[in-house]
């Protein structure tokens, strides 16, 4: 066997060589697509944090050995960014190379005639063609011509590799826009309950995030008001027709507020933030009071829908009550009965209200550092005391004091979303389906003429598009009937 | 009109559709069929006369043409019987689905001479109705809020009409497989002798997917506007998004196969066949059992 020492510069370039073949480049586009498939099979952490941690509850040993993998942020995983960058060098260190050589080659001639013609498509012999007709007929329909002594070699339809190269460089804008967006954008939610007022500050967000490189004081300082939010829905089949949440803004705040409406695919815009209208739900509104009659709680509490008709469930905490106090309960807003399955919610809008409760006392866990979801309690460290079920403006007593169900408020999910790059993103897709376009429907192809006793016609269609055949034909039989 | 009467007449439509497929199912069936009884065993195979066979043939079509005007007809009056553009649900979006299947292959039959095809192609679009009417009917109600958009009408008929011309493509790559085997083995069975050489199968699955590919492209890019006007961002990974970018990327490979590596036939088929399954199992698997945000198949 023979071995070689391969220097690390020409090591280099043959690394360089493999990784930007059109080959490599073909697998890796494979890969790609194979490496997106788990990312919609299991939960993920960026979509649905909550079926994550259930996926963890339900089976912890598998869950850990799937996070190790980073089965649960198959995107932002170290193998999948791997992949697509991997493909992105490769598709610069193809594509710019071959730019520059488009650039050059304008108005170079087409390469030489073959030596033999019968090997090649669409041959024909036909008597002899005057060469310089030829020519001329070949030039007037716009194709590139090199004439030799006797032979003839034409190409036309040089757009398709300038589209095809537009379209590669598009695809490079498009991962650029998207990097800048995630660098210097961010995105958060708000729950607010009709009336209340956001004022685009990071304390403001339920959950907030910010790209890497974006300024926590950058936020727009607007503020908006809740004033009303209607939901429509379809009284046979139940499912929601319209949503609209008016809104009063004012940029900056204080300034004098205007009148908005947001809809489910209308959200309002300052500059380039927009605020979406993603969610909504009920808050019911209760009175907590301890037991000497001071009132301890006072407010609306949103609760999380678990179905269509807007079944609530929710958590009311109250921990300045000794012992600790905390509510599990659920909402119903148009309250109905079934023997199987209990109380059930059989319509969206609020009919016939129920608030149903247990009553824990003990420790609600608040205070050893543990995030906790703000609608459930971790009831491991208390016991119950009570379970009810209350309609409108009902008082239930219990042994620390009494809670009282007074009214409700529906919630909306505010989305604020800043990415100050998917103009761009636009632009690149919108470029590289021109250039899609272009490469995919323009027809490349190269007429060969040859004269010998006899002459000889061949072509050569380069992406099989029909046509050239006919094109060779009526060149044979124009320039012969002359 | 009210409403339910317009529904009720656009089922009416879909029944008589179907039954208008079935007929020309049998049509195409008894074409194969007789060309395979045509011939004595002492003639020569590559010389058979269709001539017997030409006419069910053109009944056939006749039947085919027929089915997709009243299938059109049942999708605009399901339209019509909610105000809106049909496609609010996965019964709606099987119907339509179907009608452009069907309408891709008129087209073709117009250019090329593909009339084989309609034996799987009418099968297909039996069995697509038959399941759409079935398992997946649901009543013609008003649209959900997030569907109420203008992209709406350019995202889904973008990539409802892509994927009629796919599922085209994959027939014909099929077609070219199962072809492909009998000829390695020997010779064409005698029902196939009429069907075109196997380099032209090759070509015309390739370039149904070269001329949709565009198309198919905007109708992800149409989704990704819409997504950022309705959800918040663009690009979310959401179950549909990713695959509809996994059977985007199967066929920029496949195109790059062909045209840039060389694939040819055989390899090109299985490649062009995994691409056009990613569709499908999008359509089906993600619609009914998924989960994400695209869930507006009613079920
Ligand atoms: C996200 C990744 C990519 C996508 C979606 C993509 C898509 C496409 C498409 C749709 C075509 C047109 C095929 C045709 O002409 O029929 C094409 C052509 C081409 N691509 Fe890519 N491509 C990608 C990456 C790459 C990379 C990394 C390279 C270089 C290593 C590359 C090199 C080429 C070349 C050379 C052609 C021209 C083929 C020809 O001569 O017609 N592509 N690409």
């Amino acid at each position: 066997m023979k071995s070689t020492v391969l220097d690390s510069k020409s090591f280099l370039r043959w690394c360089w060589r493999q990784l930007t073949s059109m080959r490599t480049a073909l697998i890796l586009l494979l890969m790609l697509s194979i490496a997106a498939i788990p990312g919609s099979l299991f939960p993920q952490r960026t979509q649905n944090p909550l079926k994550v941690r259930e996926y963890f509850a339900n089976d912890p040993s598998t869950a850990k050995w799937l996070d190790r993998l980073r089965l649960f942020d198959v995107y932002s995983s170290p193998w999948f960014s791997a992949i697509y960058l991997l493909l992105f060098i490769s598709l610069i260190g193809c594509v710019l190379p071959r730019s520059i050589d488009h650039f050059k080659a304008i108005g170079a001639k087409p390469p030489l005639t073959p030596k033999y013609l019968d090997r090649m498509e669409f041959f024909t012999e036909t008597r002899k063609l005057n060469l310089d007709e030829v020519e001329k007929y070949l030039k007037k329909r716009r194709f590139r011509v090199r004439r030799d002594l006797n032979s003839i070699s034409a190409e036309k339809g040089y757009a398709r590799e300038s589209g095809n190269l537009l379209f590669h460089l598009s695809l490079v804008l498009i991962l650029i826009a998207v990097g800048f967006g995630s660098f210097f954008g961010s995105k958060g939610d708000a729950i607010l309950n009709v009336g209340e007022r956001f004022i685009n500050t990071p304390t403001s967000y339920d959950i907030l995030s910010f790209g890497k490189y974006q300024a926590e004081d950058s936020l727009p300082p607007f503020s908006i008001k809740v004033q009303d939010f209607k939901a429509e829905y379809d009284p046979m089949t139940n499912a929601p027709i319209d949503y609209t949440l008016t809104v009063s803004a004012a940029n900056p705040a204080g300034s004098t507020e205007k009148t908005e409406v947001i809809k489910v695919n209308k959200p309002l815009t300052f500059g380039s933030t927009k605020i979406y209208l993603q969610a909504n739900g009920y808050s019911p509104i209760v009175t907590v009071k301890n037991k000497s009659g001071r009132v301890v709680l006072d407010g609306p509490i949103p609760f999380l829908p678990q179905d269509s008709n807007l079944s609530s469930i929710g958590a009311i905490k109250v921990p300045d009550m000794d012992p600790q106090i905390g509510f599990v309960s659920s909402f119903l807003p148009t309250a109905d009965r079934d023997p199987v399955r209990g109380g059930f919610s059989s319509y969206p809008e609020v009919l016939d209200p129920r608030l149903l409760i247990s009553v824990w006392k003990g420790d609600l866990g608040l205070n050893n550092g543990v995030p906790q979801s703000v609608y459930r309690i971790d009831t491991s460290k208390m016991t119950r005391i009570g379970l009810k079920a209350l309609v409108l403006n009902e008082t239930y007593d219990f042994s620390e004091g009494s809670i009282t169900f007074t009214g409700w408020k529906p919630w909306v999910n505010l989305q604020i979303v800043n990415d100050p790059g998917k103009g761009y993103a636009l632009i690149g897709a919108i470029l590289a389906i021109l250039g899609l376009l272009i490469s995919l429907f323009t027809r490349q192809r190269r007429i060969w003429v040859k004269q010998g006793r006899k002459t000889q016609v061949a072509g050569l269609a380069k992406n099989s598009i029909p046509g050239l055949e006919d094109e060779i034909k009526n060149l044979v039989k124009e320039i012969s009937d002359e | 009109m009210s409403n339910n009467s317009a529904a009720l007449l656009s089922n009416d439509f879909i029944y008589a559709a179907m039954a208008l497929y079935t007929l020309a199912f049998f049509a195409h069936a008894v074409e194969v069929a007789w060309s395979v009884k045509t011939p004595a065993a002492s003639v020569k195979k590559t010389k058979l006369d269709f001539s017997r066979t030409e006419r069910v043939g053109r009944l056939a079509s006749a039947f085919m043409f027929l089915g997709f005007l009243l299938l059109l007809t049942g999708v605009i009056f399901r339209g019509i019987s909610a105000s809106r553009v049909p496609w609010g649900n996965m019964y709606e979006f099987s119907i339509t689905g179907a009608l452009a299947f069907s309408a891709a292959y008129l087209f073709g039959l117009k250019k090329y001479k593909i009339r084989w095809l309609g034996l799987p192609v009418s099968l297909a679009v039996l069995l697509t109705l038959g399941t759409a009417i079935t398992l997946l009917y649901r009543p013609s109600a008003p649209l959900v809020p997030a569907l109420k958009s203008t992209w709406l009408v350019i995202h889904v008929s973008a990539a409802i009409i892509s994927g009629g011309v796919f599922l085209l493509a994959n027939c014909i790559a099929a077609t070219y497989l199962v072809l492909d085997r009998y000829e390695q083995k020997g010779a064409r069975p005698t029902w196939a002798l009429k069907f075109p050489t196997l380099e032209a199968l090759d070509n015309l699955s390739y370039r149904l997917v070269a001329l949709v590919f565009p198309l198919w492209s905007f109708a992800v890019i149409a989704g990704a506007i819409w997504a950022e006007a309705a959800w918040g961002r663009y690009w979310g990974w959401d179950p549909k998004e990713t695959w509809a970018f996994i059977t985007w990327v199967a066929y920029a490979a496949y195109l790059h196969a062909r045209v840039t590596v060389g694939w040819r036939g055989r390899k090109a088929a299985w490649l062009c066949l995994f691409a056009g399954s990613t569709f499908l199992f999008n359509y089906i698997y993600i619609n009914v059992w998924g989960t994400g945000r695209h869930t507006y198949s009613g079920l």
